[in-house]
């Protein structure tokens, strides 16, 4: 009963029976998982409208909404919209005869990846067989999947540490989102992104120095054109001194950068944030995937960045307008295929790490996002489901009962962070094991030959325009 | 402009797959010897190939003109012929031009015409010098804008020869046991399609550069899409083209020595590099950041040859063979022993060499102007 933090069970004294309020039920599975008897069980409610294939439910529900608050709608996770998911349009190769596959258990099979700008070119000297060109700052991960932002705050403190944890135990990163590390965190600053968004919340020397990557947050797949919104009943006394804000503050931040209105602006905060840091970091930006991703990327990597973050329409939120998260945005699939494309084009692909982020599901995900030409990804939604979540979408309530999107004390308990380390640890252990049977099955043995490689994907039941975007063949061809 | 790719890769694959027989033989002292070798090596491992490609590469070969551009030109048509001749003549003043010589054998059916041309160093119209680009924008523009015309072959005192059949049939149509040169290479074909084309067998060649190779690179398709951002197009659809124009990009452009080109296409394992020197490591860790999309993985074994120097190579775990062995001042490289013994049955030294480890052949001449060149810079 206690277990709901959406007040759907009650408890009759008069009729000494408990009572379920199903209207309230958000379907997050959290009373029946953890049911002694396994007495509940969740299904979806019957009540229909009559049968309209234009107006439906959700459109007849959000008018209701809205002529009663006047307000937009909030909501959480990412886009739940029947787009097409372009994952599973993607088909991938495997060795047969000509070309022997690789075993995984038996031969070396390396996932290792280097963020930071490469140069075009090497100079070696001959005699003394020496390198004498100096590499701008790599970072190495042992696993190509980073933990995207997910801000402290709109997650709980545990969250954040099961996540730190989880990065340092495995060899990648975890990234902090816009709203500070909190001090407790910074012993795993080698394996944090510190962001910098429109917002500058806990930003400040100790917290850039104590970072592995900056990362320049100028967009958000969930929410591309506009800012975060952190409501002030989550800005507890711990998120308000990390973020330094007065505690209880709603925490908005800006739609743009207010020193940033244009390329030229978005170079020189890249060199600032390299100047105050002595140049011992690559600096990201990440901007949400949007029509012109393409040229903005190539802009972007001309402007100094070291990683450029793509974040797609699937992408994941603590809060976002309905109609933005919905609407606005395109399917990452799409965009890091023309991104890696241009930058190629224009010969700068080797100066910039690509991470794709945005929806991110599974290891064969990952492959394919590698294969269209990602450095590495970014997942946050998966991350979250490892440690509980089961996408009920309302994060934007603070209610989680999973204890996982909230800052409610006794809600937030529900995370252990060892447990959470642990299965967050397992996740990408699985996800190694997988990518690595993959990659063997290709004949390939490094991941760096799988990068980019889009012959190594086929596309099935897609349209020659698709196809021509993505710049893979159709299966069979 | 032609569609090469139409006669390289008939059904449009995203690459050309074949596997292969090698050899190679190098006499170190600079003594040239009959083409009889090679032949008898590439051989004895007919079973390599199927009859759809083999092909030489002899280096020392044309020792009167030794610093003109040979160039050995196929052509299916009369016509391609007379627009490529009419091209030379608009660039270049010829030193000389002759047909090929070859022999009419049984086993080789429907050979193209063959032409050879001798451009001198001075032979260019429009400047006072012929050099290695502009020979390369030649070799490009005939081979992807005249139609049905192919230079297989444009380096200085060197020449390949190759075409459709078996590596023995080859030989003996272009007559190969009427050259001499210092160093060969030969290639026996598998391929799993049939395009019968007379420019798909190997070696391939540009400049002085050849590369014989046996394998399938699984990385094919990003070490293409890396080359073409350096401006190369693969338009041969081939491993082979991507090994060649990866050592032309980072040994002639990169100006990386070939010991250091070897370990950007087979590097070594991150774990291993954990145990090298600093020097060695920081080298290595760069080569692999900055180079990974030139990596080739999946299985192969090339001999990368030019003047003076001859590379063999296999890929990091060792999946298709290659065996050296030396003998005096010969040097030999081949997919089997059983060749080089077949050769030469008494050998100074055979062996294995490890995934990655490239094995370089130089020619005693070139180690000391290497050596030479290094006391300058030190001094």
């Amino acid at each position: 009963m206690s277990q709901c933090s959406f007040k759907v069970h009650a408890y009759d004294e008069h009729d000494d029976r408990v009572c379920s309020a199903s209207e309230n039920c958000v379907g997050c599975h959290r009373c029946a998982t953890f049911c002694p008897t396994g007495a509940i069980s969740i299904r979806h409610n019957p009540l229909e409208y009559r049968n309209n294939e234009y107006w439906k439910a959700e459109a007849i529900e959000d008018i209701i909404k809205q002529a009663e608050t006047g307000g937009m709608l909030l909501t959480g996770m990412g886009n739940d919209k029947p787009y097409p998911i372009y994952w599973d349009h993607l088909v991938l190769n495997a060795s047969q005869v000509t070309n022997p596959s690789i075993d995984p258990l038996r031969e070396p099979m390396e996932l290792r990846t280097f963020l930071g700008a490469k140069p075009d070119m090497l100079q070696v000297d001959p005699q003394a067989v020496e390198l004498k060109t100096l590499l701008a700052p790599q970072v190495p991960i042992e696993v190509p999947v980073l933990f995207s932002a997910l801000s402290y705050g709109a997650v709980s403190l545990n969250v954040h540490e099961s996540l730190a944890r989880a990065a340092s135990e495995t060899g990648t990163l975890f990234n902090t989102g816009e709203g500070g590390l909190h001090r407790k965190l910074y012993k795993y600053g080698p394996n944090t992104i510190v962001q910098v968004a429109s917002g500058r919340f806990g930003v400040h020397p100790e917290y850039l120095d104590v970072g592995r990557v900056i990362e320049i947050k100028i967009g958000q797949g969930a929410k591309p054109g506009i800012g975060g919104h952190l409501p002030g009943e989550k800005v507890s006394a711990d998120v308000a001194a990390t973020r330094m804000i007065p505690k209880g503050t709603d925490a908005l931040s800006p739609a743009p950068h207010h020193d940033i209105y244009s390329i030229e602006d978005l170079a020189q905060l890249i060199y600032a944030l390299k100047e105050a840091t002595n140049y011992t970091k690559p600096v990201s930006v990440k901007i949400a995937a949007v029509h012109n991703s393409a040229a903005i990327a190539s802009g972007i990597a001309r402007a100094g960045a070291d990683i450029i973050a793509l974040d797609g329409l699937r992408g994941s939120t603590g809060a976002a307008p309905k109609v933005i998260r919905d609407n606005v945005g395109i399917p990452i699939e799409l965009a890091l295929a023309s991104v890696d494309t241009r930058l190629r084009q224009e010969g700068i692909r080797n100066r910039v790490s690509l991470v794709a982020a945005g929806g991110i599901r599974s290891s064969s995900d990952v492959v394919k996002a590698i294969a269209l030409g990602a450095d590495a990804v970014y997942i946050a939604t998966a991350a979250l489901v490892a440690l509980g979540c089961r996408v009920c979408q309302q994060c934007h309530t603070g209610k989680c009962a999973w204890g996982i999107c909230t800052t409610d004390p006794i809600l937030s308990k529900r995370v252990n962070p060892d447990i959470g380390t642990r299965r967050l640890v397992n996740l990408l252990r699985a996800w190694s094991l997988e990518i690595k049977d993959m990659l063997g099955g290709m004949g390939i043995n490094a991941l760096e030959s799988l990068r980019g490689n889009r012959l190594h994907l086929r596309g099935v039941g897609l349209t020659d325009t698709e196809l021509a975007v993505l710049g893979v063949r159709m299966a069979g061809d | 402009m032609k569609n090469i790719e139409q006669w390289n890769n008939p059904y449009n694959e995203d690459k050309v797959i074949a596997a292969c027989g090698l050899f190679g033989i190098m006499d170190t002292s600079g003594r040239a010897f009959s083409g009889q070798d090679v032949v008898k090596g590439i051989t004895n491992m007919h079973d390599r190939s199927n009859g759809l490609g083999g092909g030489f590469a002899a280096y020392g070969i044309y020792p009167d003109c030794s610093d003109h551009y040979a160039f050995h030109v196929m052509y299916l048509t009369p016509r391609a012929r007379e627009e490529t001749e009419a091209f030379f003549t608009t660039s270049f003043r010829l030193a000389s031009s002759q047909e090929l010589p070859t022999r009419k054998t049984k086993n080789i059916v429907d050979p193209p015409l063959m032409v050879r041309y001798f451009i001198p160093p001075d032979g260019a119209r429009n400047m006072d010098f012929v050099d290695d680009d502009c020979v390369t924008r030649t070799v490009m523009h005939i081979n992807y804008c005249i139609e049905g015309a192919f230079v297989f072959s444009s380096g200085k005192n060197m020449g390949v020869f190759k075409g459709v059949g078996y590596p023995e049939d080859i030989a003996n149509f272009f007559r190969l046991d009427e050259y001499c040169g210092y160093m060969w290479v030969a290639h026996g074909r598998f391929p799993t399609n049939t395009p019968g084309w007379w420019g798909g067998a190997h070696p391939f060649n540009i400049l002085d550069w050849t590369v014989v190779h046996n394998g399938e690179i699984s990385s094919y398709g990003i070490n293409r899409r890396f080359l073409e951002m350096y401006g190369y197009r693969c338009t041969m659809q081939t491993d082979t083209e991507v090994v060649a124009y990866a050592v032309d990009l980072l040994v002639r452009k990169h100006h990386l020595p070939i010991e250091v080109a070897a370990r950007v296409m087979a590097p070594p394992f991150w774990e291993e590099m954990q145990r090298q020197s600093d020097k060695e490591r920081a080298l290595n860790m760069a080569l692999r950041q900055t180079y990974g999309s030139l990596l080739m993985n999946g299985p192969f074994t090339v001999i990368v040859a030019h003047q003076g120097e001859m590379m063999g190579l296999g890929d990091r775990i060792r999946l298709r063979p290659l065996t050296a062995a030396t003998k005096d001042d010969l040097v030999f490289l081949s997919s089997e022993e059983s060749a080089i013994r077949l050769v030469c049955p008494e050998l100074d030294r055979v062996w294995t060499p490890m995934g990655g480890e490239p094995v370089i052949a130089r020619l005693k001449e070139k180690r000391e102007q290497e050596a030479m060149a290094a006391v300058r810079s030190t001094a």
